[in-house]
């Protein structure tokens, strides 16, 4: 997928349409398939055109203006949203919290996929039963995890206090502490995310050559050693996916948050696609939420930019 | 450092033959020992089992006089070159080449010294910076093989080092390879399927097929008094002739017209294959009626080969120094062989090493 | 030879408890993994009053499968599922597919502004985007709709760009042989092309599903009535109204739920395997 993205895509592209243009200036029969374009990309431009590119437009129109409840523009404001957006401390929290949020689930998600990637990639009798298990959280939806794991976090039947009643440990709030709800959303994400990345990193594994494993082991590398040395390095273009991927995803975090905690307690999971939702669909604000819809966007488009750039770089060392 | 194996076994769970069975050898110190065989005949496996990659089944493997079975590849003081290489392809060449000293935690400045030395004992010393890919299929091959002496184990296993690389190539590096194990005093057990390598760079050869060890010999041994069929074939191009005789009356019947007189006491009636190599066959091309149609000839430019057919069907072929005037279709004279083996049809053993010139009757 | 025979025991013993190590650890990992899964498993078969107790043991029954079905739309919220999650993956692959050829095989003037355009949608999240889209789906008169939740979505950029690198790979011979044999562009494309690529295909389509499945805030926003909920929506409901505190109840809804996807995963993952690594990996 990401592949395309690479400048050998681009320039095969380019390629032709230079052997195009030289076709034509030799006097060749030159051959548009203009008629064929329109009907094979007409589809996909037109609805990309409805619901991709005027929404955006849109959205960065709206959040120049202030709005009626009805979300028409009223008063042209220029910056005056942004300004006010990024000097409210409500906001600045909430962005706060999605960081936190971001960068847990990221570093969570890598580790343990990544442990369960290691794990699974060895020869032993029936390892392609724990392979299948590992990957079965990609087959489980937001709202179906959001209530086992409601279910697991509650304060009162759930297992996870009643595990702490039978060894005596204090039991802990874990829906209405602002703290520890921000770890009960980051772990239920994570799980969510745990079958794809393993499936991605178990792949990257796979591939590496079992020789370099070989050579390693006969200069007396320890298993440990060539973990640092030679998997994760060889593995990194696919690590660096699965980074970037699971950042983008957090960042665009709704479902958990809307069945788990609805942003509370305390606003302390209010994460910025939380925020917008709110301030669109519940409090009316729309210039407000188009506003943040903007920093949204630039935030996801920036890492975007930054896993095509890094992936094309890294991809052949 | 001297390696001995003694009767190695390695037979995987769940399969009942093993793929390598009862393999034993003495490998001096400072020796040459080619394992050569053709694909599938458990070569590499053998050598991983020397390295500790593979677990051995059965049998002892002995490195300077001690049980080495159960040690860990890394305790086994020994180096590995593989046919891929196995080379790092996000550390540079240098930092390839000291993998293994790092991971050992040796101090910096041995590190530096060793590689820079096994640098340029390879004449790489310029190309210590690139990243494999950007080197050539050659210059790989070196970095593997640095890699190799900058560890400084006195055991070098190779399997097939030089398979990736173009014959030009080839011809360059065996000659380099040689002459580094001479000068390093390695013992090197060198995997490969290339008959030429293990003749031309081996003090011994060990002639593996079928899960068997066929004979363990010096080059020359194996060529001279190949212990069976396959080791015949194996070794020599163009391919040894097998042609199919019967002993009667003190002759081997290749032919009606195609006899050779043998003085070995040889069951009469018995069915054996004689073994001729073509540059041993003696023809006449100036009959009108031989004994063999040839079918088709090749100038090689200083040697000249001729495919003929015997009367019943049988090939023959036959290498002449020169360029030989012989054409398609015509008849000659095998007239006889300046030595040949003599191996039994059924078991396909060596029964005899004939030497000097023999005519037909 | 007798020391020999002896180590060599002495390594398989070694060798067996580092694999029952091994299998432990695996076993304990696979346990976390499924362990959510279980649990709710386990508690969609307990009556909720032995749940609300905070236990864990009880008579196993079906009860709470039978009352969700009969008094939760929860089946219908399956079939919605399915009818949208049909219609998209069908109408994705198809317009994907389209759009991927014609940066493949046509030749047109704007090919490559078009292909950076495509490029950008990557760029943005729909998440932003929804405010203006609510709107055009509402003008439209689209609210409470199965076409709320397909139209918008019946092509992507991922997919496009997925099935151009598949066709890229295709042999130029076989566009050559075909112009000789005088195929036009739609007979290469379906008779040709999409055989070619038939694993990338697979791949885009169960990654397709699945995403159309778990699709949440949109279906939320739009659907107002259980006639047209699909199951993430519907589950809010359930969780939302009176139904919340009868926890064996909704875990067996949620197991019901959850069965459908695991086995498209399970069936899948064969193709999704090789389409990921493609993508990651060079």
């Amino acid at each position: 997928m990401l592949k395309s993205f690479d400048n050998k895509a681009l320039e095969e592209l380019n390629d032709s349409n230079a052997s195009e243009n030289e076709r034509a200036k030799k006097g060749l029969k030159k051959r548009s398939d203009f008629g064929y374009a329109v009907l094979f990309l007409g589809p996909s431009l037109l609805l990309l055109g409805v619901f991709v590119f005027y929404p955006m437009i849109k959205t960065l129109y709206m959040s120049l203006f202030l709005t009626n409840n009805f979300g028409q523009t009223t008063i042209f404001v220029g910056l005056k949203n942004y300004t006010s957006l990024l000097t409210s401390a409500s906001f600045l929290a909430s962005l706060s919290s999605t960081f936190i949020y971001v960068i847990g689930v990221m570093v969570l998600t890598i580790v343990l996929g990544l442990a369960l990637a290691v794990f699974a990639n060895q020869k032993l009798k029936g390892i392609q039963f724990f392979r299948t298990i590992f990957s079965s959280t990609m087959g489980v939806s937001v709202s179906v995890a959001a209530i086992f794991f409601l279910f697991v976090f509650n304060p009162t039947t759930g297992l996870l206090n009643q595990m702490a009643g039978l060894l005596h440990l204090p039991q802990l709030n874990w829906m209405t502490d602002p703290n520890l709800a921000m770890i009960t959303v980051i772990v239920s994400t994570v799980w969510m995310n745990l079958g794809f990345t393993f499936l991605v990193l178990f792949g990257a594994l796979q591939a590496v050559p079992r020789s370099l494993y070989d050579a390693a082991d006969i200069e007396g590398a320890s298993k440990s050693y060539q973990l640092f040395k030679i998997t994760i390095p060889m593995i990194s273009p696919s690590l660096f996916f699965v980074g970037i991927v699971t950042l983008i995803g957090a960042f665009k975090s709704f479902g958990l948050i809307d069945l788990m905690t609805a942003g509370g307690p305390n606003n302390a999971t209010n994460l910025l696609v939380y925020r917008i939702y709110q301030d669109a669909f519940l409090n009316g604000n729309y210039s407000q939420a188009s506003t943040e819809s903007i920093v949204l966007t630039i935030i996801i488009a920036v890492m975007t930019i930054i896993q095509f750039k890094v992936l094309e770089k890294r991809v052949n060392y | 450092m001297s390696i001995q194996l003694k009767h190695l076994t390695k037979k995987y769970e769940g399969s009942d033959t093993p793929v390598l069975e009862n393999v034993s050898a003495h490998i001096e110190d400072n020796e040459f020992f080619a394992i050569v065989g053709p694909s599938g005949c458990g070569k590499s496996t053998l050598l991983r089992m020397i390295a500790g990659i593979i677990p051995i089944s059965s049998g002892s493997l002995y490195l300077n006089g001690e049980v080495a079975n159960d040690l860990a590849p890394k305790d086994r003081k020994l180096s590995m070159v593989f046919q891929s290489y196995a080379l790092y392809p996000f550390l540079s060449v240098f930092d390839n080449i000291a993998f293994g000293l790092k991971a050992r935690k040796q101090p910096k400045d041995l590190i530096k010294q060793r590689v820079d030395k096994a640098l340029a004992l390879v004449n790489l010393t310029d190309h210590r910076d690139r990243k494999p890919k950007d080197l050539s299929g050659g210059q790989r091959q070196r970095v593997a093989l640095a890699r190799a002496i900058a560890n400084e184990s006195k055991i070098c296993l190779m399997d097939e080092p030089l398979s990736n690389l173009d014959a030009q190539l080839r011809a360059k590096m065996r000659i380099e390879l040689k002459e580094l194990q001479q000068k390093l005093g390695l013992t090197v057990i060198y995997v490969t399927h290339d008959q030429v390598e293990a003749m031309t760079m081996a003090d011994h050869v060990m002639v593996l097929n079928h899960h068997h060890v066929q004979q363990i010999d010096t080059p020359l041994g194996v060529y001279q008094h190949p212990s069976n069929e396959f080791v015949a074939s194996f070794f020599g191009t163009p391919q040894i002739n097998l042609i199919n005789a019967q002993y009667q009356n003190g002759s081997l019947k290749m032919d009606e017209d195609f006899i050779m007189d043998t003085d070995d006491a040889l069951i009469e009636g018995h069915q054996y294959k004689v073994g001729i190599r073509p540059n041993q066959l003696q023809i006449n091309s100036d009959v009108n009626n031989g004994n063999a149609q040839v079918v088709n000839v090749s100038q090689l430019g200083d040697r000249t080969m001729v495919e003929a057919r015997l009367k019943n069907e049988q090939e023959v072929r036959i290498v002449l120094d020169g360029q030989v005037d012989i054409r398609p279709q015509q008849f000659i004279q095998i007239e006889g062989a300046n030595g040949y083996f003599i191996f039994d049809a059924d078991d396909r053993s060596l029964v005899s090493v004939k030497k000097g010139a023999l005519t037909n009757a | 030879m007798d020391i020999a025979n002896s180590s060599q025991r002495i390594g398989k013993h070694k060798f067996k408890i580092s694999n029952f190590l091994q299998y432990l650890l695996l076993i304990i990992l696979a346990l976390i993994v499924i362990g959510p899964f279980l649990l709710g498993l386990w508690t969609s078969f307990l009556p909720t009053s032995s749940i609300t107790k905070g236990s864990l043991a009880g008579s196993l029954t079906f009860d709470n499968y039978v009352t969700a079905v009969q008094t939760t739309p929860v089946l219908r919220y399956l079939l919605n599922s399915f009818i949208v999650s049909i219609i998209r993956t069908v109408g994705e692959v198809l317009l994907c597919s389209m759009a991927a050829y014609a940066f493949v095989f046509l030749k047109f003037k704007g090919r490559n502004f078009i292909f950076y355009l495509f490029l950008a949608t990557m760029m943005l999240p729909f998440e932003a985007e929804v405010i203006p889209n609510f709107m055009t789906v509402k003008s439209m008169n689209l609210l409470n709709t199965y076409s709320v939740m397909i139209i918008p979505f019946l092509t992507s950029a991922f997919g496009t760009f997925m099935l151009r690198q598949s066709f890229l790979q295709i042999p130029t011979d076989l566009k050559e042989e075909s112009d000789v044999e005088g195929l036009s562009h739609f007979q290469f494309y379906w008779h040709v092309v999409l055989p070619y690529s038939k694993i990338t295909l697979l791949t885009l389509a169960a990654y397709s599903f699945l995403s159309s499945w778990n699709e949440y805030l949109w279906p939320m926003l739009t659907t107002f009535s259980d006639q047209y909920r699909t199951v993430q929506a519907g589950l809010r409901q359930m969780q939302s109204t009176e139904t919340f505190n009868n926890w064996g109840m909704i875990m067996a809804s949620a197991v019901i739920v959850v069965i459908p996807t695991l086995i498209i995963l399970f069936v899948g993952q064969h193709f999704f395997k090789s389409g990921l690594n493609d993508g990651s990996v060079k």
